[in-house]
């Protein structure tokens, strides 16, 4: 398999300042190398998320630029300046840790104060900052509480004022909300969002969970097996991926294996091994047309495909399959079509008001040639 | 169907079932319960009724029952005996945890993984031998022509008298409970939370202000536990004393051993003696059970 070059083309191009910046950092633990080569830029103020399924290196990415692990190869910046010999406990940044490693001796004010403390801060001013930070998380009357005494959520909370109350230039979020229940999770992404808006302070958040960077994030970099798949805004991550595996990690996808054919303008013809002809009109995830005979995945959104006769009468990718499952959502309808060639395809249907047709009789599917991409492999 | 056979027999059996939770604890606890109450309760209770028997000695017509041999005890003679009881206990627990903190520490944070069994293994290994053995061992160590004073000669210092003095009984006290505490120091260190150290280093504290404001406060339980321990063996050892002390450092255990088995013979003021330290050292299991790190003191 060819490895794609990432390279954060936007990012270095604007003008804007950046916070962090990663320079073909290596991370090998015992002779296993959890991060391979990761360039990466940070701007300020951005909510930047780094995306991945578990052990793609994505934690460890976060602990280099916390300062945990030094890098085995490579370079780490924060604000320009190298952090290569600088100890955690002077960079200018503070972590929300995933199990929140909150002090259980101290109490909620007190944790809140212990970096204040450590930095000689006058008696008025940490009185003032611990109680603004307090307020921000809405946990002014838990403040003699202990730890032990918190929900999940409080304890979040505390966690996260425990950090910004030292006015870091970045703050890391490492799985912030991972620990708490969906209902609970979905109110503190709300609040992250604000939080993060009202304060305009750089946050690098660490996730597994695809939804929670789309909808928090200005920019995801996407990570497999300690590389950057794709860096970008979550529109272009979820409607441009740029390799299989971000478009089958972001969202759901139904992938095709094929070679191109012929090729029709900007239009390719892939023919996959089961004889599935598929059309596809090219977008910008090829930085040059692929030549014929190349192999390639097409990707086919599930939401994408529509199932019955083409309106437009049109016959391009346009099957004919049996409906093999039907799955109610609420608002969409899942389907599972076998098509005549054997491929399964996962279709999502907005629920209206027609009837769909009944399982197990045969149906015909169709998405238009602008609708799926082919990607390298 | 199936189940109604089933029903008749465990109805059938239910008053053999109620009998055998009714055996089963007598089974369980009378051979341990006998053992307990034959040796230790039943010798207690006599000592408690010596103890109230003024001037009480073997072979002698019993007095009547009266507090004297606890008002004996004021006397400043053995009040001395109390105090020089007490501070040994107590520098013990000291000097055991200045110098089993650092062990446990880097037993337990800093040495690879794989060699910490091996080393706290050697750390134990002198409890393995009897304490009379590790007394006499001392005593080679300490005596004019010992060890320490051939040491000492060989780098033209002057030689010490070592033995029968406070700092003998310092030094065997402590080589015998030292193993405890870095035990107990140990099984709380390792539990000690990493991330929080992580967490400190995050919000700006460098390791030494890791270490006192972090490590320290999570392993107070441990430090409490390793403290009372060594204090509670300390305060009762004779062996040590009576080997090591000479006869300017009696102590309370080496009184009462006088008081039974010496010249004196005086069991009523030995017992009052015995019941004074049966009471000083249920008072530290006590703080133990409030304070302590269970778990630690458990292994």
């Amino acid at each position: 398999m060819s490895q794609t070059v990432v390279q954060d083309r936007d990012a270095a191009q604007t003008d804007t300042k950046l916070d962090v910046e990663l320079r073909k950092v290596f991370k090998v633990f015992n002779g296993e190398t959890a991060v391979r080569g990761i360039d990466l830029t940070i701007r300020q103020g951005e909510f930047f998320s780094i995306l991945g399924p578990s052990g793609c290196g994505k934690t460890t990415t976060l602990r280099l630029i916390a300062g945990f692990e030094k890098p085995t190869g490579g370079e780490v910046l924060i604000r320009g300046k190298s952090m290569v010999n600088v100890p955690p406990y002077q960079r200018p940044v503070n972590t929300v840790f995933q199990s929140y490693a909150l002090f259980n001796h101290m109490t909620v004010w007190d944790n809140v104060a212990f970096g204040l403390r450590l930095k000689k801060c006058s008696k008025s001013e940490l009185q003032e900052r611990v109680g603004a930070a307090l307020q921000l998380v809405k946990m002014e009357a838990f403040a003699r509480r202990f730890p032990a005494q918190l929900s999940g959520g409080q304890q979040q909370r505390v966690a996260l004022a425990r950090a910004l109350v030292n006015r870091p230039t970045v703050v890391l979020l490492d799985e912030p909300l991972g620990a708490l229940d969906l209902k609970l999770r979905k109110e503190m992404q709300v609040e992250l969002s604000n939080l993060h808006q009202e304060l305009g302070v750089t946050f690098v958040m660490v996730t597994h969970d695809q939804e929670e960077a789309l909808s928090l994030s200005d920019r995801i970099a996407v990570m497999n097996g300690g590389r950057i798949e794709q860096i970008g805004s979550p529109s272009e991550i979820y409607e441009h991926p740029q390799t299989p595996f971000v478009a089958d990690f972001i969202g759901d996808t139904n992938l095709f294996q094929g070679r191109v054919g012929s090729i029709y303008g900007s239009t390719l013809q892939v023919i996959t091994p089961k004889g599935l002809e598929i059309l596809v009109k090219s977008q910008q995830a090829w930085a040059d047309l692929p030549s014929q005979s190349k192999d390639v995945v097409v990707s086919v959104r599930p939401e994408k495909i529509h199932i019955g006769a083409s309106e437009s009468g049109e016959s391009i990718n346009c099957y004919e399959g049996t409906l093999k499952h039907v799955m109610y959502l609420g608002t969409h309808v899942h389907c599972v079509v076998e098509l005549r060639s054997g491929d399964s395809l996962t279709v999502l249907q907005p629920n209206q008001s027609h009837r769909l047709p009944e399982l197990h009789s045969v149906v015909q599917v169709y998405w238009s040639a602008a609708d799926c991409l082919a990607l390298p492999v | 169907m199936a189940t109604t056979p089933l029903a008749e027999s465990s109805a059938a059996s239910g008053w053999q079932r109620r009998l055998a939770n009714l055996i089963q604890p007598i089974v369980l606890l009378l051979p341990s319960g006998l053992w307990l109450t034959l040796l230790l309760v039943a010798p207690t209770l006599l000592i408690l009724e010596l103890s109230l028997i003024p001037g009480f000695r073997l072979g002698q017509p019993a007095g009547s029952y009266g507090l004297g041999n606890y008002l004996e005890v004021f006397q400043p003679v053995y009040l001395q005996v109390i105090g020089r009881s007490l501070g040994f206990a107590v520098g013990t627990t000291i000097v055991c945890l200045l110098l089993g903190f650092p062990v446990a520490y880097w037993i337990a944070i800093k040495a690879p993984k794989h060699w910490r069994n091996l080393l706290l293994v050697g750390f134990v290994l002198p409890l393995w031998t009897s304490s009379l053995l590790r007394a006499y061992a001392w005593i080679t160590i300490l005596r004019p022509s010992g060890l320490l004073n051939t040491v000492l000669e060989l780098f033209g210092l002057p030689g010490q008298s070592w033995l029968n003095r406070s700092p003998a009984v310092l030094i065997g006290l402590t080589y015998s409970f030292l193993p405890y505490m870095v035990l107990i120091l140990y099984a709380s260190l390792e539990k000690l939370d990493r991330r929080l150290l992580e967490a400190a280093a995050d919000l700006g504290a460098t390791p030494q202000q890791s270490f006192w404001k972090i490590t320290v406060p999570q392993t107070l339980p441990g430090i409490a536990a390793g403290g009372l321990l060594v204090f509670i063996a300390s305060l009762g050892d004779f062996v040590v004393p009576e080997l090591l002390g000479g006869a300017s450092s009696m102590t309370v255990s080496r009184l009462i051993y006088n008081q039974f088995l010496g010249a004196t013979r005086n069991w009523g003021l030995g017992s009052s003696f015995s019941m004074l330290l049966i009471l000083a050292v249920s008072i530290a299991i006590a703080l133990l059970l409030k304070y302590g790190d269970r778990s630690a003191a458990r292994s």
